[in-house]
Formats: structure tokens, sequence, C-alpha cells
């Protein structure tokens, strides 16, 4: 130990810091406090765990060697595999990563009050989630870069590789539906949003032409030209959704909003990348990076106070945002931000083709999580700054708030968060739109948040409806985005699944096969968005806990992973570091699964829900939200395919555990390490 | 301060996938002396089409 004590001292006043704030945060009670202890809290726990933990897990866990070439330096070709600054790499991992996920989860968590879900993201993503991207990130790179499927397929063999990419795929279609439900619900009956948005098809269209033809390649040039197109439909949104003309073509019902998202999709996917995919994806890159810097330093400029109460009563079930207690559905619905196993994907895919040394992986895999898990605080602060009436107002079904300011805030009133019916009025005012109660999904909410901090910034409240709509742009862009780029890695996958039985189908060049297979993958994800669009619950409720449990069982899956490593490295007295996170993502997903499944309470579980229903049914009987005996069926048959995808998710994650715990038999057994790295040089330089 | 500006630029070119057309030229000209490097132009393209062919194009939720 050279330098001894002394150099921890700076860490260990760190920690005490980040220690007191979390104390503020868990025992205020009586007066509202500064976001900003949250932000401390946070920060020192980020930095302290980082500094020890990841470090501790680099050095004594994965015995990361520094001298040892990674894929990037033996396998270098100056295009995929590219030794990269790690700052420079720090960045594109983080972009990678950080998508709709950590902004909408922690804003739905909310209703349970702000100290869970602010507990939960710290302690889940230091102990589970920084913990599986760092891992997955390591078992890649020292593999070639290979995909996750493939990892899995070479450490537990071909049947867990072909399980797990299935369930990939499951998970990726309800990401997909999930997503586009929220640019639904984000931009239903508001022609100021529709236009802001589809005004960004024509105009990426135009990005494209400039890139392929009049500047190649200029991207920083075009991105600019862009913004400023971006800004000018904001500002002349506001004239399109006044004018009388205008205005009702931009405005849409939900299940129209469904059907114009499902065409796009299926166009979009198909489209030359150029034309529309890429340019998007440069404004909605840089516009994701600029407002999420500029939310974290609002947040540090105005320091709001939190409004929200630190617990509600909704711990022990019977919100209505979304349904079930604490335990264990809080730990589904903050999926990114805490633990997320679609990272898997990314740490899997192009970071690790582009690390320059072992010795930068701690801050790639770990450090770049992290950072995700910073922007979900900022997400639940940004909740957690509103009314909490304003905040029910606009996050429980219409079913429940019946639609009108004066229903609603009566409503709000009676669940104990006492709000006037003007308040609720004005706020739609101010941020432009006809009304925002019952907007579900998060992102509006988001929106007005944000609309609160950035015009206490710059523009005062004259300027709310301005960033109210430039923060529902942001995130529905990179929604879009999302959608496009899913469906189309989607269609890949799927050509691999299906060539798996149909050889001729896996080619990514002829036309037939890339066209249905496409055209299964919108179907599938169009599925689940129509079905949350036309549920009465507002979808989210419903579609959200979905996503949620097969995105940690995904993360189970790439924890049982770096388990089963670590077992067949014989480092098997370090293993309680994946072991430990693998072990409560299977309690929380398994418990979450049979719950949807076997509750005896229709709000939780998908089978009591359908039996319930089934039974109306039978005796003729209509029940609200059904409208007729059509709607019955309609619902009863999405009860039962939403179990049927629960089961699914539980019979992959359950065999992989056997699979897992098979393979670590094995590894005991065996005298000495059994992993299947790939080394340097089994692999001739490009 | 210029260092700091390249560095960003380049960093906001990974995101969008483009690697630096500087690295790409050094490793032609030390490991493939024999070879002609692709232009700048055919360079963006191959990386565009690499991003966005479905395959390693991923991103989150």
């Amino acid at each position: 130990m050279q330098g001894g004590i002394t150099r921890h001292i700076p860490w260990i006043v760190l920690a005490i810091i980040g220690f007191v704030a979390l104390l503020v945060v868990a025992v205020s009670r009586e007066e509202p406090i500064s976001a900003l202890w949250i932000v401390v809290a946070a920060t020192a726990s980020f930095l302290v765990a980082y500094r020890y933990y990841a470090l501790y897990i680099g050095r004594r866990v994965m015995r990361l060697d520094p001298a040892r070439p990674t894929p990037a330096v033996y396998r270098a070709d100056g295009l995929d595999y590219v030794a990269t600054d790690r700052r420079v790499l720090f960045g594109h991992h983080f972009a990678a990563i950080a998508g709709a996920g950590p902004l909408v989860g922690p804003v739905l968590a909310a209703q349970m009050g702000y100290l869970p879900g602010t507990l939960w993201i710290i302690f889940g993503v230091v102990l589970a989630g920084a913990v599986q991207d760092f891992m997955v990130l390591f078992v890649s790179m020292r593999r070639d870069g290979r995909s996750l499927g493939e990892l899995v397929r070479m450490e537990m063999g071909a049947v867990a590789g072909t399980i797990a990419l299935v369930g990939t795929f499951m998970i990726m279609v309800i990401i997909l539906a999930v997503l586009a439900l929220i640019v639904v619900q984000a931009l239903a009956g508001s022609p100021w949003g529709m236009f802001t948005v589809a005004a960004t098809v024509p105009l990426a269209m135009l990005m494209g032409v400039y890139t392929r033809w009049i500047r190649p390649g200029r991207i920083g040039e075009v991105s600019l030209l862009g913004l400023v197109g971006l800004l000018l439909a904001i500002v002349y949104g506001q004239n399109v959704a006044a004018s009388p003309v205008w205005g009702p073509l931009f405005t849409f019902t939900p299940v129209q909003l469904c059907w114009i998202l499902v065409g796009y999709g299926a166009v979009a996917a198909i489209l030359p990348v150029w034309l529309l995919l890429a340019p998007r994806d440069y404004l909605s890159t840089f516009l994701k990076i600029g407002a999420i810097a500029a939310l974290a330093v609002g947040i540090v400029i105005t320091a709001p106070e939190l409004q929200m109460p630190a617990l509600t009563q909704y711990i022990h079930g019977g919100g209505p945002v979304w349904s079930g207690a604490l335990f264990p559905f809080l730990f589904i619905t903050i999926a990114c931000g805490a633990v997320s196993g679609f990272h898997a994907l990314i740490a899997s895919g192009t970071t690790p083709k582009l690390i320059a040394t072992e010795a930068d992986a701690p801050l790639i895999g770990y450090g770049g999580m992290l950072m995700e898990a910073f922007v979900a605080i900022m997400a639940l602060i940004g909740a957690s700054i509103l009314e909490p009436g304003l905040y029910f107002a606009m996050n429980s079904p219409a079913a429940l708030t019946g639609g009108s300011p004066a229903t609603a805030a009566a409503a709000v009133t009676a669940m104990g968060f006492p709000i006037a019916p003007e308040v609720l009025v004005q706020t739609a005012k101010d941020v432009g739109e006809a009304s925002i109660i019952s907007r579900t999904g998060g992102a509006p909410t988001l929106a007005v948040a944000m609309a609160e901090i950035f015009s206490n910034v710059v523009g005062g409240p004259g300027m709310k409806a301005f960033w109210y709509h430039f923060a529902i742009l942001f995130e529905a862009l990179f929604i879009l985005t999302a959608v496009d780029a899913g469906t189309r890695a989607g269609r890949f996958m799927l050509q691999d699944l299906i060539g798996m039985a149909v050889p001729s189908f896996r080619s990514t060049e002829s036309f037939v096969p890339g066209v249905v297979a496409t055209g299964l993958c919108v179907a599938a994800w169009g599925f689940f968005l129509y079905q949350g669009v036309t549920d009465p619950l507002g979808g989210v409720n419903t579609l959200w806990p979905v996503f949620g449990i097969s995105n940690q069982m995904l993360a189970a899956i790439a924890l049982m992973l770096g388990t089963v490593v670590l077992f067949r490295m014989k480092q098997d007295r370090f293993a309680w570091v994946t072991v430990v996170p693998t072990i409560w993502l299977l309690i929380c997903t398994v418990s979450a699964g049979m719950l949807k499944l076997f509750s005896p309470d229709p709000a939780v579980s998908f089978v009591a829900h359908a039996r319930k229903f089934s039974e109306a049914a039978a005796r003729g009987e209509v029940l609200a939200p059904a409208a007729s005996m059509d709607a019955m069926q309609q619902i009863i048959f999405n009860d039962w395919v939403d179990a049927g995808l629960c089961a699914l998710f539980l019979a992959v994650v359950l065999s992989l555990l056997v699979f897992t715990i098979r393979t670590i038999i094995a590894a005991r057994q065996a005298e000495a390490p059994t992993t299947r790295e790939v080394f340097p040089q089994a692999v001739p330089a490009e | 301060m210029r260092r700091l500006l390249s560095l960003l630029r380049e960093t906001a070119l990974l995101m969008v996938g483009q690697p630096s057309y500087e690295a790409y030229l050094e490793h032609m000209a030390t490991s493939h002396p024999d070879r002609l490097p692709m232009s700048r132009i055919e360079f963006f393209r191959d990386r565009e089409s690499t991003r966005y062919g479905g395959k390693g194009g991923g991103r989150c939720c």
C-alpha cells in the first residue's frame, strides 16, 4: 500500500458526505427538502463505488491485465476494431445505453414517493446494474468482442445459446411496443407535439439528401442545419396547432396514432438507412446528450424542492399509475437506471471491439452505467418536484380521473393529494396543451418538469410551452429512432432464428426474407402496441411491468453468464460479486412473474383478470371498462397473451438457471480453468 | 483547448458510429501499405451501412 492511509482520506470524506446526504433524504418527513440532497447522495455513492468496488472487481475478480492485447489491438482494422481513447469510448458507450428507459421508469416509480426509487437506483446500480455491464464487457472483450448469444453458446452450450436468443427477441418486441406506446400517449390530442415530431421526417430526409449528395459525410454541418429546422418546427408548431385548418389535421386519437406508428415502423425499416434513419439518429443522439446535460445543469442551478412525499400509501399496492406493492414491482418498474439487461447486448456489441486496453474496462463498463443511473436520478427528481396532485392527475388512467379538470381534481384530492381544478387548467395552458389529465406514460410528466426547470433558467414562464414541446420532441425523437433501428435489429435476429430451420431465410441480401421478417417484427410489436393503446387502463399499466420483467430477466441471464465465467476461471471465491445480484434479480422477476400469473388480485394478475372477465361474459354481463361483448372478448384474449408471455419469460430464465447450475457443477469438478477465452495469438491481425 | 475540441468532435462522431478516419488511414499506412485506403466519403458510407445494417447497431431503450 504505497502512500498508506492518507490517500484514502479524501474518499472517506466523500463517503461520509454521501452517507449524510442519504440520511437526510431518508429521514426527512416534516419539510420538503432540496433535490440537491439526492444529487449529492447519488454522486458521492457513485464515486466511492467506482473507486473501490469497480477497481476491486477489475483487479481481484476479473484480474484485468493491462498488458494483454484487446480485440481492438490484435484485430485492428481501422473500422470495427479500433483502439479508442477511453474518454471518447465512454461517450460512445453512454450514448448507446442511455435512452427513454432511465427517463420513464423513475417517473412511474415516483407514485411510491421519491425514497424507494432513489434507494433502488443507488444500490441497484452499484451492486447489480454496473456489475452486469462491466462483467459482460469483460467476458466479450476476452472473446473477440462476440455477442451475448454467442457468449452464452460458448460458455453454456448451444441449447442455452438458442434459448437466450429467443428470449432476447421477445424482449426486443416488448421494448419496441412499450416505447411506441409512450410516443402515442405523449402525442395523442397534441397537435403541437405531433406537428414537431412529424416535421422531423421530411427534415431528416433533407438531411439525408445533403449528406448523400450535397456535402457527403459532413455530420456536424448537417446536424446544425437539422437543429435549426427542429427549433423552427417547435416555434411554428404553436401556430399550426392554433390554426383552425391545420390544427385538426395534426390532432389524432391514440388508435390512429398506433396505426400511423405501425405503418411508419414498417416503411422506415425498409428505406435506405442514409435517407431517414442515419440523419435522424444524428439529431436524436446529439439532442439527447444535450438535453441530459442541460437537465443536470438546470437541477443544480435551480435546486428545486421535492414536493412529492418520501413515501406514499401506494408502497402497499393499489397505486393508480401501476399496480402491485413495492416488492417486487418497484424493482421491475425501474429497470434501466438501476439494472438493465438490454445493456448486455451493447456491452457485447460495438464497445468491446473499440476498447484500447483492459485497464479501461472499469471506466467504460462500470462507469458508463453509473452515468445512466445519474440520468435516472434526474428523472426521479423531475417527477418529484411537481405537485403530487398534478403528478397523479397526469399519470392516473382516464378511467380514474374522468378526463375533465373537475373530476380529475376531485379524484386526486380523494387519493389524499389535494389540488384545485384551476391548477390543472392553468398548467395545461402554460405548456400549450389542451389538457394534461391522464397523459400517462411518463414522457409528458417529465416534459412538464423539464419545462419547469428550464423556464426557471432561461426565458421565464412565457417559455414553458416551448420547453415542454422541446422535451416531448427530444423524447419522441430518440424513441422513434429506437423503434426504427430496433425493428431492423429484430428483423436480423428473426432471420437468424428462422434460418436455423430454413437456411435460405438467413440471406440478408435477398428481398423476400427481409420483407417477411420485417413484417413479422412490426406485427409483433404492433400487436402489443394496439393492445396497450386500446387498454382502458392506459396501457402503460399493463405493458410496463411486462417490459420490466423481461428486461430484468435478461439482466439475470447476463449475470448468470458472468457467474458461469467466474466459476470456469476458477475464481469461485469471488463469484458472490455476480451471484448476489443474480439471486436478487431472480427473486424479483420470478415472484413478479408468478404474481402476474397467479395472484388472486385481478389488478395484478393477468390470469385472475381474464377469469373475472370470462365469468362475467359467461353471465352475459359487460364489465367496465369494456363497452361491448366484443371488447370483453378482446380484453380476455389480451390477458391470456400477456400471461403466456410472462410464462414464456419465466421458462426462459428458469431453464437458463438449470444450464447455469449444471455448468457451474462441471466447472467445480474440473481441475483447471475451463473457460473458453479467445487468445490474441489465435487470431491473425487484419 | 485544441486537443479538447478534437476529443469532443471525435466523441460526437463515434456516438453516431463514425470512428476516426485519420486513425483508419494510419492503420492502412502501417499495416497495409500495399492497399489503397478508402476515401473519406467511402469510409463514411461504409461505417454508415455497418451501423444501421441491423447487426451490431444496437442501442438501448
